[in-house]
């Protein structure tokens, strides 16, 4: 079984994209320079030549005007931004533009346009370079957004993102570029609409995408410690949201628990709870939690970043009050989380 | 001390930038800051020369990038050392870090990384200031690249259709992160682009601390006098990595020979040279002003490490401060 870093999953996916469709470009700041994306671009300009991949002028709303008139001229952009924060740059036509395009022209045209969002939690990068904005993206009806979570799913979601005539927003976290999977060589395609079982189990249903994700797998271990046998939902997809696979775990579990690393009100967390409210009230027989950022901002001191961020202690506490269980201390769960939470493991050494 | 001229009064400021952001990249890998830090070594000149042209009072913007502007201005360095340490005691309490500086006291709103973000928000100021006829004059900071942006332009226009007191100031280190100038913009001239509005600019020598300073000192009294904005570009290199205490130049994106002779320009070396040649300086009194910083400095560092760091009930403080505090005197 081969295996590959996040980082050349994602590479592998352009490379395979751009090969296949001679339309396929990719842009962004820095997708040509030497560190390559994080290594997501490396090789790609000198495989594909500067007509296809290059660097652009920091102008994020007006490259993504670029990219959507492209689009509708026939090219299949891929753009990225180092951070998500900077795609609020770029709101106006993303959401005004790209979103609504196939309604307004009442299907004659759309925007086939992947725009890759890097989620920069970490080494003190502060309120304005770390932000989870799933919750804002997937608000706008019209865009598809995606956060996958292992390199599976980040080769075969991005093929796929290309390949839709839609404007997909493509969220990966910096975290996980570090975190190695099996992925098959083949070009092949994930789905962007499907939630995926990633951990069967009969006592409650963990939600979760991306880190999140990660965090829910761990805290499902601990829960087994204590006889409490979690199923773990992998979401992948944030918008559409895949209501069916987490209705078809609730009629089992009967007990919903949702991990996102977005802000408490108003997000994704609170779309899942709301939703299953309306069509698994008689499922559940507790009400249902969230594990959430609080609705408030990191601040760049490390000595906030250890109590701001939730993670897999969190996840299990929540899970144990649901069931009427005393807590656990962090200790207890003997985690190898590094003393301080800005940094994804001990051997990172800042900055990002 | 003898009263010191202006002229040494720019280069201590120079130098106090150089040994600041020196100390900053010897410690750094101590990982005790744990925050982007981006350097402004090289770059010393504009930051001198532009901010003694101005007084505590006007008010200051920058970016990422601006230690320096900060220190220049007169921002405390106890609390930017404290602040890059994530403490309490720093210039915001260990909210933003290096990437976001304030000092009230010296006219620092706001110093932030969003690119292009704060030349707006300089404009207002300068728009507030015109409308309170506070006599304060803005002075915004921000890089080559932050004139890609639409905000450059929006920025520009609403200042010269409003005759804003306001001084832009382009830093043209050539480079966006590893992006070279020249895949960003055709070879525009970025000065003749806001004289098109009416903007008196000019292009400078980012290594002559006393030409930036003349320019500035220009700018400022027209802005104070009713002139109008003015833009200056000056052309500079920064010495160390985008972002982070190291040298870079082996990855691949510049040449050493190119970072080689940017540093044989060394703007802190020669007004060195210009002053020891004039007599404006000796080596004495040089070698005491030295030692004067790096008193200075080492305390800022040993109080930054020894502060405490903010207290748990800080986390959700500060999302809006009370509402009474809002309401203005009539
Ligand atoms: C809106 C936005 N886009 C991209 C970035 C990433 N970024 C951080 S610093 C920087 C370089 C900007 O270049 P320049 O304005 O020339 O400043 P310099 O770093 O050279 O001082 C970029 C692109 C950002 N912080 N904000
Ligand atoms: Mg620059």
């Amino acid at each position: 079984m081969r295996t590959l870093l996040y980082t050349e999953a994602i590479r592998e996916a352009l490379d395979l994209a751009m090969a296949a469709d001679q339309r396929v470009y990719v842009m962004g700041l820095g997708v040509p320079d030497p560190k390559a994306i994080f290594g997501t671009t490396a090789g790609l300009q000198a495989k594909y030549g500067p007509q296809r991949v290059f660097d652009m002028p920091v102008a994020e709303n007006g490259m993504t005007g670029v990219a959507i008139g492209s689009a509708l001229a026939g090219m299949r952009p891929v753009m990225v931004h180092q951070r998500v924060d900077f795609a609020l740059l770029a709101l106006d036509q993303i959401a005004n533009s790209a979103a609504k395009w196939s309604f307004l022209f009442a299907g004659k045209q759309s925007v086939p346009l992947v725009i890759r969002l890097l989620i920069g939690r970490g080494w003190g990068q502060g309120p304005q370079h770390s932000q989870s904005l799933q919750a804002t993206f997937a608000h706008f009806p019209g865009l598809k957004v995606v956060m996958p979570t292992s390199p599976y799913d980040a080769k075969g979601m991005l093929l796929a993102a290309i390949a839709d005539p839609n404007p997909v927003v493509f969220l990966e976290h910096r975290w996980l570029h570090s975190t190695f999977g099996h992925v098959p060589p083949e070009h092949y395609h994930a789905p962007l609409s499907q939630a995926l079982v990633s951990r069967p189990g009969s006592d409650i249903t963990l939600v979760a995408s991306s880190l999140a994700h990660i965090e829910a797998l761990q805290a499902a271990n601990i829960l087994a410690q204590h006889n409490i046998s979690a199923e773990v939902l992998d979401l992948r997809s944030i918008q559409p949201l895949d209501r069916e696979t987490i209705h078809a775990s609730l009629k089992k579990t009967k007990r919903l628990l949702v991990v996102d690393h977005g802000w408490k009100s108003f997000g994704v967390a609170g779309e899942i709870i709301a939703s299953m409210s309306e069509i698994a009230f008689t499922d559940l027989i507790s009400a249902p939690q969230r594990v959430t950022a609080p609705d408030h901002y990191p601040a760049t001191t490390p000595a906030h970043a250890n109590l701001y961020y939730p993670g897999v202690a969190e996840i299990v506490n929540a899970a144990l009050h649901m069931f009427k269980r005393t807590p656990m201390s962090e200790s207890d769960m003997q985690l190898t989380i590094p003393l301080h939470r800005d940094v994804p493991d001990k051997n990172f050494r800042g900055p990002f | 001390m003898t009263l010191i001229s202006d002229k040494l009064a720019r280069f201590t400021t120079m130098l106090r930038i150089r040994m600041v952001e020196e100390m900053i990249a010897a410690r750094y890998d101590e990982q005790e800051m744990r925050c982007p830090v981006h350097l402004s070594i090289g770059q010393e000149a504009i930051a001198a020369g532009v901010c003694a042209a101005f007084t505590r009072s006007d008010y200051l913007f920058s970016t990422h990038r601006s230690h320096a502007h900060y220190l220049a201005k007169g921002g405390d360095l106890p609390g930017l050392i404290a602040e890059i340490y994530g403490r309490n005691t720093g210039c915001v309490r260990g909210r933003g870090g290096s990437m976001h500086l304030c000092d009230l006291d010296v006219g620092i709103l706001a110093t932030m990384p969003i690119v292009g973000s704060t030349l707006p928000i300089a404009t207002g100021a300068a728009f507030g200031s015109k409308l309170l006829g506070d006599q304060r004059v803005t002075v915004v900071f921000f890089g080559d690249g932050t004139t890609e942006e639409g905000v450059f332009s929006e920025s520009l226009n609403f200042a010269a259709l409003q005759q804003l007191p306001i001084v832009f100031i382009c830093e043209n280190n050539l480079y966006s992160v590893y992006s070279p100038l020249e895949v960003r913009q055709p070879a525009r001239d970025r000065v003749a682009l806001a004289a098109a509005h009416g903007i008196t600019a000019a292009l400078g020598d980012g290594d002559d601390v006393e030409a930036i300073f003349s320019l500035t000192e220009n700018a400022v009294a027209r802005a104070r006098n009713g002139g109008g904005p003015s833009f200056l570009e000056f052309a500079t290199y920064r010495w160390r990595e985008h972002c982070g205490p190291h040298y870079d130049n082996d990855i691949g994106y510049r040449s050493e020979a190119e970072f080689l002779a940017w540093q044989q320009r060394d703007p802190l070396a020669r007004t060195e040279r210009e002053l020891l040649a004039s007599g404006e300086l000796c080596a004495a009194t040089l070698s005491d002003i030295k030692a004067s910083l790096q008193d200075e400095i080492e305390t800022a560092f040993t109080a930054a490490r020894e502060a405490p760091f903010p207290d748990e009930s800080t986390l959700f403080t500060d999302l809006f401060v009370p509402t009474e505090l809002c309401v203005q005197a009539a």
